[in-house]
């Protein structure tokens, strides 16, 4: 008998199914995977480094595009570590705001995570549901901050801007009359306020439109269940967090076990898993939707009932207003040498971890005093995630790697950083 | 029993495979959301962030001072300025560069000019045919300022409050 070797074959980088550039090198014996080897670093910008060279506060921009469908809960880390380096607490305002945008972009990403994991796995028209309501969320992104996916709006100290008193609104043209545009802009009359409360009524019911179409789907479930299994011990032992540990069973969730911000006053549950596949990971991360546009909702009732800053006061830290700073020469003083010098943060280190929608993203933070950080450590949650593709591929099918990328929703601005 | 029993039925019959047929049918009937870009565009905010411009006093004399304020807070380190003195004694520019293939779009930029000089305008539509034209020159930066004043004033004073 002639031994018979197993094949390698290669998947990705350019793998439609790989999201974004993803290489495996699988060890197939027949369609069956022995060994999956993931090569990561393709888009490696060396963002821990670039950090290095520059001032604090312009790193912000940089935590966008790590894991560039999740931004605002990356910079949301950064600047927590940054603050607890120096002591400070950003107002309360800031704070919801803060938490409501961090729910916000957790629906972000888990729309796309449910349109890519579906397409991959042979759903088409989720896809197309999900961006819609992707549409609405980064009109609320780009309403604030004036980008739609690279905010750059949490600040060391508070965000940016206040949140809009309107929204902008479509014009008529020769495919909409001015009673079909009205109708368009029904939910943009008021503030953002209103504009995100229409969204959070409208959501749970497309959220059932999802679960229609996939919770019982027999493709679907084939697919999914008992595909990509990890027991409870394994994924601590691999460093899971996020919605993958929770698929395993383990109760885990840095907004409740740490709370951050103002994360102990909301209400909210934390969704866990039995079985610990890709079907309880699927079911785990539907919840997380509505318990984020809980979230919201209770994020939306207090910002309308309170005022207040949204941003510390403390020029050292933060920009003093347009006005102040062109009517008075300390405040212009304190503006040139925030935006020129930066400022500086203690001898000291720090870590801050925050849950992001694909488990913990933690900065570690050490500064020697400098007003640019000695070095910074990113710890990313889809690194460690596809660190585990070996184990959970081993003895599945070629078209269940689809399915596990998937589910791990691996993003590679966060792997490669 | 019973229930062993329906779930065969209505697993012979499909049965959630049609419900979920019966969601995108719905879809196939309703209104739809499709904006039929470039004839009609979503709507924007005064906040956006696209392509760079420089803005004039409405005495026609350029507002840019030259502090270098914006290279020094760029973290894409886009844009170069050299300073020379004018005629006038005053200090102005004598090359305002900003390479939008470094612009990483941040609108630090704008936050950091003490004059209004440098913004980030509404406009998201443009492109390069050739290398080199990228670089935003001074005087394209004005072009683009004088031609959408009155649209880039009417933004930043509809957003002059949170600021």
């Amino acid at each position: 008998m002639p031994e018979i070797r197993n094949y390698t074959l290669n998947f990705g980088p350019a793998h439609p199914a790989a999201h974004g550039v993803l290489r495996l090198v699988l060890e197939m014996d027949g369609e069956v995977i022995q060994r999956a080897d993931p090569h990561v670093g393709l888009l490696h910008r060396a963002t821990e480094k670039l950090a290095e060279s520059k001032p604090y506060n312009q790193s912000i921009g940089y935590m966008d595009r790590l894991d560039y469908v999740s931004m605002m809960c990356n910079e949301h880390s950064y600047v927590l570590a940054m603050e607890k380096l120096l002591g400070v607490e950003c107002p309360e305002r800031a704070q919801y705001i803060r938490v409501m945008f961090a729910e916000i972009t957790r629906i972000l990403n888990h729309l796309l995570w449910i349109g890519a994991h579906a397409l991959d796995v042979g759903a088409m028209t989720m896809f197309l549901y999900a961006f819609r309501e992707r549409e609405d969320l980064m009109d609320a992104y780009e309403a604030v901050s004036g980008a739609r996916l690279h905010a750059t709006y949490f600040r060391p100290g508070g965000v940016a801007r206040d949140l809009p008193d309107t929204m902008p609104q479509y014009e008529t043209s020769k495919w909409h009359n001015k009673r079909e545009v009205s109708r368009l802009n029904e939910n943009r009359q008021g503030s953002l306020l209103d504009f995100l409360e229409d969204f959070t009524n409208r959501f749970p019911k497309y959220i059932d439109e999802y679960e229609t179409l996939l919770s019982d789907n027999r493709i679907w479930k084939q697919r999914t269940v008992d595909i990509g299994i990890v027991t409870p011990e394994r994924a601590m032992a691999l460093g899971f967090t996020g919605p993958m540990l929770r698929g395993s069973g383990v109760e885990w969730d840095l907004r409740k076990k740490q709370p951050y911000e103002v994360y102990d006053r909301m209400d909210f549950d934390i969704p866990v898993g039995t079985n610990g596949d890709c079907y309880d990971r699927y079911l785990i991360r539907i919840e997380e939707f509505r318990q984020s546009n809980r979230i919201i909702k209770q994020c939306i009732k207090w910002l309308r009932e309170n005022d207040g800053p949204v941003i510390l006061q403390d020029h050292k830290v933060s920009p003093p207003s347009r006005e102040g700073m062109k009517a008075d020469m300390e405040s212009l003083i304190h503006h040139f040498k925030l935006f020129t010098e930066g400022f500086c943060l203690p001898k000291g280190e720090a870590y801050a971890a925050t849950e992001h929608p694909k488990g913990e993203f933690g900065i570690y933070l050490v500064s020697d005093g400098a007003n640019k950080p000695y070095r910074m450590k990113i710890r990313p949650p889809s690194f460690v995630h596809i660190s585990a593709m070996d184990e959970m591929t081993r003895g599945h099918m070629l078209a269940d790697v689809v399915a596990i990328i998937g589910t791990q929703d691996i993003v590679f601005g966060d792997v490669d950083r | 029993m019973m229930k062993k029993i329906a779930h065969l039925i209505k697993s012979f019959m499909l049965w959630e495979l049609l419900k979920g047929l019966a969601v995108t049918l719905r879809y196939l009937f309703s209104r739809k959301l499709t904006v039929q870009y470039p004839e009609e565009r979503a709507p924007m905010s005064p906040r956006f962030r696209g392509l760079h411009a420089q803005r004039r006093y409405a005495n026609g004399e350029e507002r840019c001072i030259a502090c270098k304020l914006c290279e020094a807070v760029c973290p894409a380190l886009a844009i170069t300025i050299d300073v020379a003195e004018r005629a006038d004694g005053s200090r102005r520019t004598t090359r305002y560069d900003i390479d939008l293939f470094k612009c990483i779009y941040c609108g630090f930029c704008e936050e950091a000019c003490p004059v209004d000089a440098i913004v980030e305008t509404h406009i998201y539509e443009y492109h390069f045919e050739e290398k080199g034209t990228q670089i935003m020159t001074k005087d394209k930066l004005l072009a683009i300022g004088d031609k959408y004043e009155t649209e880039i004033a009417a933004n930043k004073a509809a957003d002059a409050k949170y600021r």
